[in-house]
Parts: C-alpha cells; sequence; structure tokens
C-alpha cells in the first residue's frame, strides 16, 4: 500500500512539475517580450535607459505630464474607491446581519447585480446620471471612483461576508454596546479590527481593479493610469510598457507577501 | 427564544430607525447601479428621430439583426465559448497540479499570487504585453520567422479568432485557477483512500468519484470565464484599432463619435442585449454553484 502511494506521490510530482512549467512558460512569455521591450535601444542594443526614465520621478511628471496626471488620478481613484466601499458596505452588511435580518438576501442581490452587469453596459448607462455628478462636482476624474465601486461590489461583498461569518457580530457588538460604546465605536473599534482580514483582502481588490480600468475612463475621456498609459503607447511606447511591467510586478509582490499575512492568521487563531 | 421575542419587540417599537441604517446603501445603489440599468432598458426601446423627439419603438431592437450586429454577437459568442473551455480545460490541469503541492509551501504562494495578479490583468498593459511578443517587432514573431515558421509578421495577433484568443487565454487560464482551486482542494484523501482500499484503480477513483464531485464546479467555473469573456472591453480595444469585431467595441463604438444620427439608442439595444446574455449564463451558474458548494462545506 505504502508503495503504490509512493509511486502515486512520485507521479504527482512529476505531473506537477510539468504541468506548472508549461504554464509558467506561457505566463512569462509576454513578461519576457515587455522587458526585452523596454530595455532595447533604436539599434537593438541593450540598455537602461528607459528604466532609468522611470525611476527619475521629477522627469517623468515633467516629460510625460499625462502620465504623472493618470497616475496622481489612478492612485486617489483607489483610495476614494477603497473608503467608499468600506463606508458603505462594512456598516450596512453588519446592520442587516444584527437588526435586519430580512433583507440580507435584498443586499445580496444588489451587490451581486454587477456581475450581469458588464463595465461596458454600466458606461451607456451612466452617461445620464455622470452629467448630473459633473454638474454638481464638476469634472474631476476622481469622481469616477463612485462607479467604480459598483464594479468591485460583488467582490468586495464577498470577501466581507466570508470575514462577517467568521465572526460573531451579534455577541460582538452587544458587548460593546452593552459596555456604553455608541454604534460607530462598535463599528470602528470591535467589528472593523475583528474584520481585518477580510477588509484588507476586499479593500486590494478594489486597489487592483481601480489601477487596472480603462473601460469607463476611456469612454467617459477622463485620464487615469490605463488611459494615459494607452496614448502613451501610441507616442512613447518603450515607456507606456515599462510603467505596465512594473504595475504588474508591483501587484504581484503585494499579493505574494499577503498571501503570507492570510495564511498566518488562521495558524495564530488555533494556537491561542 | 429570547432572542425573536426581543427581535419583535425591536421590529415593532422602531421599525424606522432600524430601516434607516441601510439607506445610504440603497440610496447610493440606486443612483449608480439601479438607474443606470434602467437608462440601458428603458433606452432600447425609445426611439430618437432626428428631430430628438422620443416614442416607444421596437426599432433599436430590429436594429439589431442587422448584419454588423449579429457577426459582432456571433464573434463575442464564439471567442467567449472557445476561450472559456480552453481556459478551463487547461486551468483545472493547473489548479489540480498546484493542489498536490504543499498547502503552504512556495509554490502554492507563487501560483496562486501570480494568478491572481494575472487574472485581474487584462487592458492596455496586456496588450502591449502581446505586442511586444508577438507583434511586427516582437521577439518570438523574430524567433518564428528565423527558424521559418511564420513569416506572416505577427499580423494574425490582430484578429478576433487566432491573436485575441491567445490573449484572452492570458486572463482565463489564471482566473480558472482562482475559482477552481478550492474544489479541487475540497477533494479529501480519505475518498481516494476508501476507494482503494475497495479495489479501485486510479481511473475509477477518478471516473466515480472524483470527476461527479467536480463536475458542477468545472462547469459553474466555466460559465464564469464565458461571461468574464464576454463582457471584457479594455484588451480588445487596446489591441483592435480598426472596425468592431466583437460586441462590447460595437457598444463602445456607439458611444465614440461614430453614432448615426437617430442611432444612439441602438448602442443601448446592444447593451440590453448582452445583460441578457450574461444574466443567462450567470443564473445557471447560481443554480450550478449552489449544487456545487455541497461539497465544499467544511
Amino acid at each position: 500500500m505504502s508503495g503504490i502511494r509512493a509511486t502515486r506521490r512520485r507521479r504527482q510530482s512529476v505531473l506537477r512539475w510539468v504541468v506548472v512549467t508549461l504554464c509558467m512558460l506561457f505566463f512569462a512569455a509576454p513578461l519576457a517580450g515587455m522587458l526585452d521591450f523596454t530595455t532595447k535601444d533604436a539599434q537593438g542594443n541593450r540598455t537602461g535607459a528607459t528604466w532609468a526614465k522611470l525611476v527619475d520621478v521629477q522627469g517623468v511628471s515633467r516629460d510625460y505630464p499625462d502620465l504623472a496626471a493618470g497616475f496622481t488620478a489612478s492612485v486617489g481613484l483607489a483610495v476614494l474607491t477603497v473608503v467608499v466601499m468600506l463606508v458603505l458596505l462594512v456598516p450596512t452588511m453588519t446592520w442587516v446581519r444584527l437588526r435586519l435580518p430580512g433583507l440580507s438576501r435584498t443586499v445580496e442581490f444588489l451587490c451581486l447585480l454587477p456581475l450581469t452587469v458588464p463595465a461596458i453596459v454600466l458606461v451607456v448607462g451612466l452617461t445620464p446620471v455622470y452629467s448630473w455628478v459633473t454638474y454638481f462636482l464638476g469634472e474631476s476624474t476622481i469622481w469616477l471612483g463612485f462607479a467604480y465601486v459598483i464594479l468591485v461590489l460583488p467582490y468586495a461583498y464577498r470577501s466581507l461576508d466570508v470575514g462577517l461569518r467568521a465572526i460573531d457580530v451579534k455577541t460582538l457588538s452587544e458587548a460593546g454596546r452593552s459596555l456604553g460604546a455608541g454604534w460607530g465605536t462598535v463599528m470602528v473599534r470591535v467589528v472593523l479590527p475583528n474584520l481585518r482580514t477580510a477588509v484588507l483582502s476586499a479593500a486590494f481588490l478594489a486597489v487592483a481593479l481601480t489601477l487596472g480600468e480603462f473601460t469607463i475612463a476611456n469612454l467617459f475621456s477622463r485620464t487615469n493610469l490605463q488611459v494615459a498609459m494607452f496614448f502613451l503607447g501610441k507616442s512613447d511606447a518603450q515607456v507606456s510598457v515599462a510603467v505596465g511591467l512594473a504595475s504588474l510586478v508591483f501587484a504581484f509582490l503585494v499579493l505574494f507577501a499577503l498571501s503570507f499575512v492570510g495564511g498566518r492568521s488562521p495558524s495564530r487563531k488555533e494556537t491561542s | 427564544m429570547a432572542d425573536t421575542a426581543r427581535r419583535g419587540a425591536l421590529a415593532g417599537r422602531r421599525p424606522s430607525s432600524a430601516l434607516l441604517g441601510v439607506v445610504p446603501f440603497f440610496v447610493y445603489v440606486t443612483v449608480f447601479l439601479l438607474v443606470p440599468t434602467l437608462v440601458v432598458v428603458v433606452g432600447a426601446f425609445i426611439a430618437t428621430g432626428p428631430g430628438g423627439q422620443g416614442g416607444l419603438s421596437l426599432a433599436n431592437v430590429r436594429a439589431l439583426a442587422e448584419p454588423a450586429v449579429t457577426s459582432a454577437l456571433w464573434h463575442s459568442l464564439i471567442l467567449s465559448a472557445v476561450t472559456a473551455v480552453a481556459g478551463a480545460v487547461i486551468g483545472a490541469f493547473l489548479a489540480y497540479a498546484v493542489s498536490t503541492a504543499r498547502p503552504d509551501g512556495v509554490l502554492r504562494r507563487f501560483t496562486t499570487s501570480l494568478c491572481g495578479v494575472l487574472a485581474q490583468f487584462g487592458g492596455v498593459a496586456l496588450a502591449f504585453a502581446f505586442l511586444a511578443t508577438f507583434g511586427a517587432t516582437g521577439y518570438l514573431t523574430k524567433l518564428l520567422a528565423s527558424t521559418g515558421l511564420d513569416d506572416t509578421g505577427g499580423l494574425w495577433l490582430y484578429e478576433w479568432n487566432k491573436g485575441l484568443m491567445l490573449v484572452y487565454l492570458y486572463f482565463q487560464i489564471p482566473l480558472m485557477l482562482i475559482v477552481f482551486l478550492p474544489a479541487v482542494e475540497g477533494l479529501r484523501p480519505q475518498w481516494r483512500e476508501a476507494a482503494e482500499t475497495l479495489g479501485g484503480s486510479t481511473w475509477l477513483y477518478w471516473r466515480k468519484v472524483a470527476a461527479p464531485i467536480l463536475f458542477p464546479s468545472f462547469v459553474g467555473a466555466l460559465l464564469l470565464l464565458f461571461t468574464n469573456a464576454f463582457s471584457a472591453y479594455a484588451t480588445a480595444a487596446a489591441l483592435v484599432s480598426q472596425g468592431s469585431p466583437l460586441l462590447p467595441l460595437a457598444i463602445g463604438g456607439t458611444l465614440n463619435s461614430e453614432v448615426i444620427l437617430g442611432q444612439e439608442n441602438v448602442g443601448k439595444a446592444m447593451a440590453l442585449l448582452m445583460v441578457v446574455v450574461v444574466a443567462a449564463v450567470m443564473t445557471l451558474y447560481a443554480a450550478i454553484d449552489r449544487r456545487a458548494s455541497r461539497w465544499l462545506a467544511r
């Protein structure tokens, strides 16, 4: 029996390495293409000039004002999206759990509804809404964050739902209330810290989605990072590709680091 | 007992104050989700004449039968179906391969993190990555040309049924891993051991135990991949600069300057068509997902 199992394990590990290697080659090919493209000069020699340009922050904001503006706008959008998403979802989902359980299916339905409304469709419908937003708040790119919250809603809902399921919100909030805390204090100092991992992953999803968003910004003619990259790709493709590769590597490093944080907390729970 | 009594008392005493807590959420969702959806649904059935006057009409819906729209829809469906099936099969193999690794090993973390990023990697950067690889001056194009395998100069990359499929697979396979890995991890080693104890071979285990358990999850993930490809706009928009071979591109085109007077709402009809397709697939997905999650309860 153990002989069979050892054979199987050996076979599994061969299969694992073959499949993973093949997929990694496919994943690596375009990334290598980006690296190759950004480290070549006009004569085809290797050069680090593009990356040197990108590291020089002042140079970038001087030579590529659109890219700098797009980057600033995307960072602002990411912050606004995360804040609005958390302020909207965490209290509502907690409140529904505590006081209005009858509404939970409605809230779930509304949160998952954007899955059936693609971004391109949302743009079509949002045109009149955004003419009002522009009328009241002005034409700044940052207000696109309101639409991005809708795009993030299903993913944020799912990860927050998992987090809320894992804790006993009712007991926690009652304990807080009976010790004299108001609802605001309960949310900020009791519920939120207990949802740390869920909030973190929801926020990461929101940031990733916001930094990668192109459809809505492009069709509303606003400049965020992706739109700036798209237009820069037509004039100075190397810098544009370098920005794309850098943001991808950055996102991967954040997620890779998060996977260690997320993996540690359950074991800590077990030992305590 | 006390719990229900208290809830009843609360509901009876101050229903309005409890409801107040969810008002911001509902207002927000109404303004930024329900109103846009209604705009699309209603707009699809309102014809705008040359003078701008509107009225209920099926003209926009009838315009969907035009060859440009039907071919865009057809291309979108084929592209989504092919990349969903190919992505699901390859991604399932990858998920199984990764699931046999140690749960907190570096390989597992590396692959899931990488796939988490790549699944979201659609859009401009992805298009550029493939241009730098398979485009006219891409390094693989040069490599293929120097070996004489491909001398078209990478023009196939811009065609929806060749290049776009490959590009879409680049985010479909990672998405499949993310979605399908929990299902594969739900396969307990005890089931395999039970099958072995009863004298079953590996093939029998896969055919009679693992496949039936994984099948609903697999189909569910496949449907998710389909809608993902079907609603993707950014990648195709960044790669295809001429014409509108896909439905999202056609909708985007109606929002730009290319609108023929009196046809503004045809875009809304196309958007409605898209919602109908996606909603049908997602309904099926929800039904399958409920069945699939039966085996995933831990």
